[in-house]
């Protein structure tokens, strides 16, 4: 069976200069949240974005494959673009004012996701818009319609964009960073929703985050990114067991975890700073902050098996151990 | 153990017009707050958006007037001291290095800038403690020829700690240090900043929204909700054992890197906190899931808490 949504070697460069991904590939299945973790600047909305051919001007995106439920995305016209996008795939971002637009009603612009895509009368799209805002968790949805964006809290804006995203019944959902904006106990009623929208609708969820918490609560499959490349691809509880990256390793040391906090010991950490990757760039981006690298680094890295679905790019074998600290 | 800083029932409030011709409002941003920290300890302030902790810090900074209420530092009251002396006893890392370095100016000279405002420091004395604390933080003496945009975000929040630091001050109030920043280096600046409290003897007062960066940092933790503190106690009782629900939801809520345990039911409702439409009785109560009659009318007291903290719940 293919998957709904595969990616294969895409490249995007911008201005022609600068690669922000480089050969990243990324497979999500019908119904599973497929979680792309890395930092700022790694290329994960850039990804995001190019599934959506929504790049800023000056991006360019190339690869191998990329499909959509069979369908080449790299071959689709504007026009054919734009009648996928808001309908079989949907969109959210992270900050949801900036989403929604200030000057319509909650209403008019939910409705008009529908009545463009699938025709049909605006009475019938308000409907549905009261119907999709009730299953997402919005008290009064009647009274919302009539509402400007500006006159909702942070949650509720989150919560309209979700239902906004589900009006055409997508196929898949694109959440790129979607309760990072948000309080912790907004982030955790978001996350359940979103769990629960995947498992009544079958949705699939490519969902965006730099939160390892997030990862491990929601994600069936993660993929690590890593100066524009996934390093690491794998099952959740695989990934938290044995992570192979020295990248994914050192993230996952980063974090404090609660109840289990030495506070007289030093958080783990990763020295130095995200290169600057040029033109011509070769061998593993990670080297420079990497304790394991050597000269060998500076090669093609081979893409290594640690499970049968488990990935990982480095030259390193499965399960090397971890130099004990002096 | 000495108090670095004592705050005696601290209140804030703010008038805003709700609009053309509706009732001016009052919002009530900080109200009676009261807590002291002892001399090198850090207490970890928590919350969520808009319940008031950075107008706290902003309070304490001397940035706002407070509608009432002290602040004490080494016994001195902060707000009848002048700006330059303030200065000298506490200083802010605020949350994003993006917005708090002057772009126009060379690190170094951002780091020299509390010595110069000072007026007493001769330049030799500035340049070489603007090399030393350069150096204490970690960054080069090439970084402090430069300009804030050639810097990374972890840099930068590198020169804000030297800036804050480069005075000697007794007390460092860290609004959302690390929150801008990204996880591997989020370790890197709390790192520095433990360090740095252990080895210049400093008394941080450290407000995030983060509650496992706080349990790591803090040696004391109050939790924040509509401008009052609900609670306080030493970190490892609170977060063993909270009193509060709200104290509960929060850290219920946090997701920790553990897979297969799902997304906690927290069950706090919509009814989202509105610091200018305070609810009468126990201000969390309409998004508490054990209220009761009480809950409603009558709003609760500060009650000790072993060891030594408090918390303003009937039900606790």
């Amino acid at each position: 069976m293919s998957a709904l949504l595969d990616i294969e070697d895409l490249e995007v460069m911008f201005g022609g200069r600068s690669a922000a991904v480089r050969g990243a590939s990324l497979q999500v299945e019908k119904g599973e949240t497929h979680c792309l973790v890395g930092e700022s600047g790694c290329g994960k909305s850039v990804t995001a974005l190019s599934i959506m051919n929504l790049l800023a001007r000056g991006g360019r995106r190339s690869a191998k494959r990329m499909s959509f439920a069979g369908t080449d995305l790299l071959s689709l016209s504007d026009r054919e673009m734009a009648r996928l996008r808001g309908n079989r795939i949907s969109m959210i971002f992270q900050e949801p004012m900036t989403s929604l637009n200030p000057a319509f009603t909650i209403g008019s612009q939910m409705a008009e996701v529908l009545t463009r895509h699938k025709g049909g009368s605006r009475t019938a799209a308000l409907e549905r818009a009261v119907e999709l805002m009730g299953r997402v968790g919005i008290t009064a949805p009647e009274m919302r319609l009539g509402q400007f964006p500006h006159q909702l809290s942070g949650g509720l804006r989150q919560r309209v964009m979700i239902a906004m995203a589900l009006m055409c019944d997508p196929e898949l959902l694109v959440a790129d960073e979607p309760t990072t904006a948000l309080d912790v106990t907004v982030q955790a009623q978001i996350l359940r929703l979103l769990a629960t929208l995947k498992r009544e609708l079958g949705l699939a969820i490519l969902l965006i985050t730099h939160d390892l918490g997030i990862v491990a609560r929601v994600a069936d499959r993660v993929s690590v990114m890593y100066a524009g490349e996934v390093v690491e691809r794998a099952p959740t509880a695989e990934l938290f067991r044995s992570p192979q990256h020295p990248y994914t390793r050192g993230l996952l040391s980063c974090v404090p975890v609660p109840g289990r906090v030495q506070r007289d010991r030093p958080l783990g950490s990763i020295p130095g700073v995200v290169p600057a990757i040029g033109p011509g760039f070769a061998g593993c981006a990670f080297r420079s902050r990497c304790s394991h690298a050597d000269a060998s680094c500076e090669r093609e890295i081979p893409r290594r098996q640690a499970g049968s679905a488990h990935d990982y790019l480095c030259r390193l074998a499965p399960q090397f151990s971890e130099p004990q600290p002096a | 153990m000495s108090v670095a800083i004592e705050v005696q029932n601290l209140r804030c409030e703010f008038r805003v017009n709700a609009g053309w011709f509706a009732p001016e409002k009052r919002v009530i941003a900080v109200d009676d707050v009261t807590f002291s920290v002892p001399a090198g300890s850090v207490l970890g302030i928590v919350g969520e958006s808009g319940c008031g902790k950075s107008t706290l810090a902003r309070l304490i900074l001397g940035l706002l007037k407070p509608t009432a209420g002290t602040v004490l530092v080494d016994g001195k009251r902060l707000f009848d001291l002048d700006r330059k002396a303030r200065a000298r006893l506490i200083q802010p890392v605020f949350q994003d290095p993006f917005a708090s370095l002057n772009p126009r100016h060379r690190i170094k000279d951002i780091v020299a800038l509390p010595l110069t405002a000072q007026g007493t420091f001769s330049r030799a004395d500035i340049e070489r403690r603007v090399a030393q604390i350069l150096e204490r933080v970690g960054l080069s003496a090439a970084m402090g020829e430069r300009m804030p945009s050639q810097l990374s975000g972890g840099q930068r929040q590198r020169a804000a700690i030297a800036r804050a630091l480069v005075l000697e001050p007794r007390i460092v109030i860290c609004d959302e240090p690390t929150s801008a920043l990204d996880v591997s280096v989020q370790a890197q600046i709390l790192n520095l900043l433990a360090d740095l409290r252990r080895d210049l003897g400093l008394t941080y007062l450290f407000i995030s929204h983060n509650l496992a960066v706080v349990e790591h940092v803090a040696s004391e933790v109050a939790v924040m909700y509509l401008g009052r503190f609900v609670e306080r106690n030493e970190t490892d009782a609170l977060f063993r054992a909270p009193g509060h629900p709200y104290t509960q939801a929060l850290l219920q809520s946090v997701l920790t890197p553990e897979p297969g345990r799902g997304v906690p039911d927290i069950g706090l409702g919509d009814a989202m906190p509105d610091p200018a439409n305070i609810p009468p009785g126990c201000r969390f109560n309409p998004r508490c899931g054990i209220a009761v009659e009480r809950c409603r009318r009558v709003a609760p007291t500060p009650m000790a808490r072993a060891p030594q903290g408090m918390v303003e719940c009937h039900l606790a």
